[in-house]
């Protein structure tokens, strides 16, 4: 099934630039290009063959790891200085992962933490200030969070650089604390999304006769949440998950801009105000596939912990 | 008082339905605080962006002082980089982001509310052919293919629009779709059918009115979402283009200024200022929606 979207994703991403207005190499190389040169251009990009060819021939060549050759850096006499976009994407695409992974590797333990609690003492202080506070963290922009971050704790108190510039040979430490705002930003940012959810999951899981079966029976309130309500719960939490990690996406992109990170978001951006084609495709390709292999973990996960999912009435 | 007067009295005062006005009042005064906070803050902004020219001190691309002037009366937020007056690109930019917002929101809604009501109607291929094709979009975290299709259609205010609504709708057409599947099937739309009624009559007389609560719910959601991606996308320099005025781009172009706080905390405050009013308007709109989904669903305590 998430091999199927992959397949429909990348039609549509190759799809689309289908539908470019007007002739596209003549608005790269500009007004001065000779007719040789955009034919040139045209058979080179092998734009002279049917969508169906170019379509399987792009596809054939992206599972070999070539992404195509980026279009900035071309002139109009015919001069090239470009670059193959797997050059461009490698190096970033690491750096993303490492900021993406390390966010969700503390967001999502501290927000199954915070969920659980909050679903438990529900109405309480404590659920009402988590509450507040998500609603908020939910509301406000991803840059609202980012340039408080940067105000407080790198212009007023200055103990992070407020520029995530990173190197190759920086230690995992140094990296760390140079990535340090970047991280609690989308920490915040998916924390709220998703302890909102995974509260509400358990709530309505606690509602459920069995539990309440085993209030009445007198087990102990940590062994109803250990052994009845958890093994239930899990399937719903890894949907959660998978889903707000949607907004890390999204998330990424922008606090990369904020923090001038190095990584596939600030990448895309570039291309698209320089309306660079083959980047831009290229990292949408990555963001969705990693987008749609997150969901389809969590389908596994889901059916593993569950098996009754399989058999729907 | 004998018997008929006060048949008649009671029969005239079950007459006297509350009209639609009454009841709204009636309602109001009993909304929590959160709600009435929303609504008035909703309120202002719309006032705000409606009599912008009114408001302003100054016009909103008008160069009226040297670039980065500090807070002062002249100019309450200080200038920008090139030394227009913050306040009034401000209460300009309430008109520009919120408007392009509002539009937005209700082409999505005309999209994917209509495609989703034709759709539950008519069922069979039609409705197997968009929902696999609404599928399909969602697959794509949204932000993402707006950035693709800004690149090939180039960032102007109409694509902008356009294809913030269209990946929008999808959306839309799903929850409408659902909701409207289950009114469909009632005997008053067969009636309908078999009356001879088309199908603009049915999706708006007869199952229009019966999804209305959770749409409206819908579009203050849709409405914060479209509101913080269009400020998403301006910030990164591809949606609003200056010299408009619009809190995205304000943020991105005093960003600088943060790095004075030590030396100047009102004026590194200065770029916090936009993002924080895109913000609250977002709380603001969030509040009154929970409020009428609290009302609509039934669930008064």
């Amino acid at each position: 099934m998430g091999f199927v979207t992959l397949v429909v994703v990348s039609i549509i991403i190759f799809g689309v630039v289908e539908f470019l207005p007007g002739d596209f190499s003549q608005a790269i190389l500009g007004q001065s290009a000779t007719e040789e040169t955009v034919a040139a251009f045209r058979k080179e990009l092998g734009l002279d063959k049917p969508a169906h060819t170019r379509y399987f021939d792009w596809i054939g060549a992206m599972l070999q790891g070539d992404l195509g050759i980026s279009y900035s850096g071309r002139g109009a006499s015919g001069s090239d200085l470009s670059r193959p976009v797997i050059d461009l994407i490698a190096p970033r695409f690491w750096n993303t992962i490492f900021l993406a992974g390390v966010a969700a590797l503390i967001a999502v333990p501290l927000a199954l933490i915070l969920g659980i609690f909050a679903a438990l003492f529900r109405n309480s202080i404590f659920d009402r200030t988590v509450n507040v506070f998500s609603l908020s963290a939910i509301s406000f922009p991803e840059f609202f969070i980012s340039y408080l971050l940067i105000l407080l704790f790198a212009s007023i108190w200055p103990i992070f650089p407020s520029l995530a510039n990173v190197s190759d040979d920086m230690s995992l430490g140094e990296r760390l604390v140079v990535t340090a705002l970047p991280i609690v930003t989308l920490v915040l940012i998916t924390l709220a999304h998703m302890m909102r959810m995974t509260r509400a999951a358990i709530i309505n899981l606690m509602a459920s006769p069995y539990i309440e079966m085993a209030q009445l029976k007198g087990v102990s309130p940590t062994k109803i949440i250990v052994q009845h309500a958890l093994p239930n719960a899990w399937a719903p939490i890894v949907t959660v998950i998978a889903f707000n990690l949607a907004y890390l996406v999204v998330g990424v992109v922008v606090v990369e801009i904020v923090f001038i990170y190095p990584g596939v978001g600030q990448l895309m951006v570039d291309a698209v105000t320089t309306r660079d084609i083959p980047v831009v495709q290229a990292c949408a390709l990555v963001f969705a596939s990693a987008y749609i292999l997150l969901n389809l973990i969590a389908d596994i996960i889901s059916i593993v912990t569950n098996p009754r999912i399989l058999h729907p009435k | 008082m004998n018997d008929d007067q006060s048949n008649l009295a009671e029969t005239t005062l079950f007459r006297e339905r509350r009209s639609r006005w009454e009841i709204l009042v009636l309602e109001l005064s009993k909304a929590p605080v959160s709600a009435w906070f929303g609504l008035i803050v909703i309120g202002i902004y719309c006032l705000v962006a409606i009599f912008a020219p009114l408001l302003a001190p100054y016009g909103e691309a008008e160069i009226v002082s040297t670039p980065f002037v500090p807070w002062s009366w002249e100019h309450i937020f200080g200038t920008d980089q090139i030394g227009r007056d913050i306040f009034s690109r401000l209460i300009y930019g309430a008109r520009n982001t919120m408007g392009i917002a509002v539009i937005t929101t209700v082409l999505s809604f005309a999209i994917g509310g209509s495609l989703g009501l034709i759709a539950a109607i008519l069922g069979g291929w039609l409705d197997q052919f968009v929902s696999r094709v609404v599928d399909a979009i969602m697959a794509i975290p949204s932000l993402i293919f707006a950035l693709m299709l800004l690149a090939i259609f180039g960032s102007n205010i109409l694509s902008l629009i356009v294809i913030i609504a269209v990946l929008d709708s999808t959306r839309v057409f799903r929850l409408t779709r659902a909701v409207s599947i289950n009114v469909v099937v009632m005997e008053f739309v067969e009636a309908a059918t078999l009356r001879g009624e088309r199908l603009p009559w049915i999706m708006r007389r007869e199952i229009l009115p019966n999804i209305l609560p959770p749409l409206a719910a819908e579009f203050g959601l849709r409405f914060s979402f479209v509101f913080l991606t269009v400020a998403a996308l301006s910030f990164l320099g591809l949606g609003i283009q200056p010299p408009t005025a619009d809190w995205g781009s304000m943020v991105r172009e005093n960003a600088s200024l943060i790095q004075f706080a030590q030396f100047d905390l009102k004026t590194a405050l200065t770029p916090i200022i936009p993002a924080a009013t895109i913000g609250l308007l977002t709380v603001a709109v969030n509040m009154v929606v929970d409020w009428f989904l609290h009302q609509s669903s039934g669930l008064k305590s």
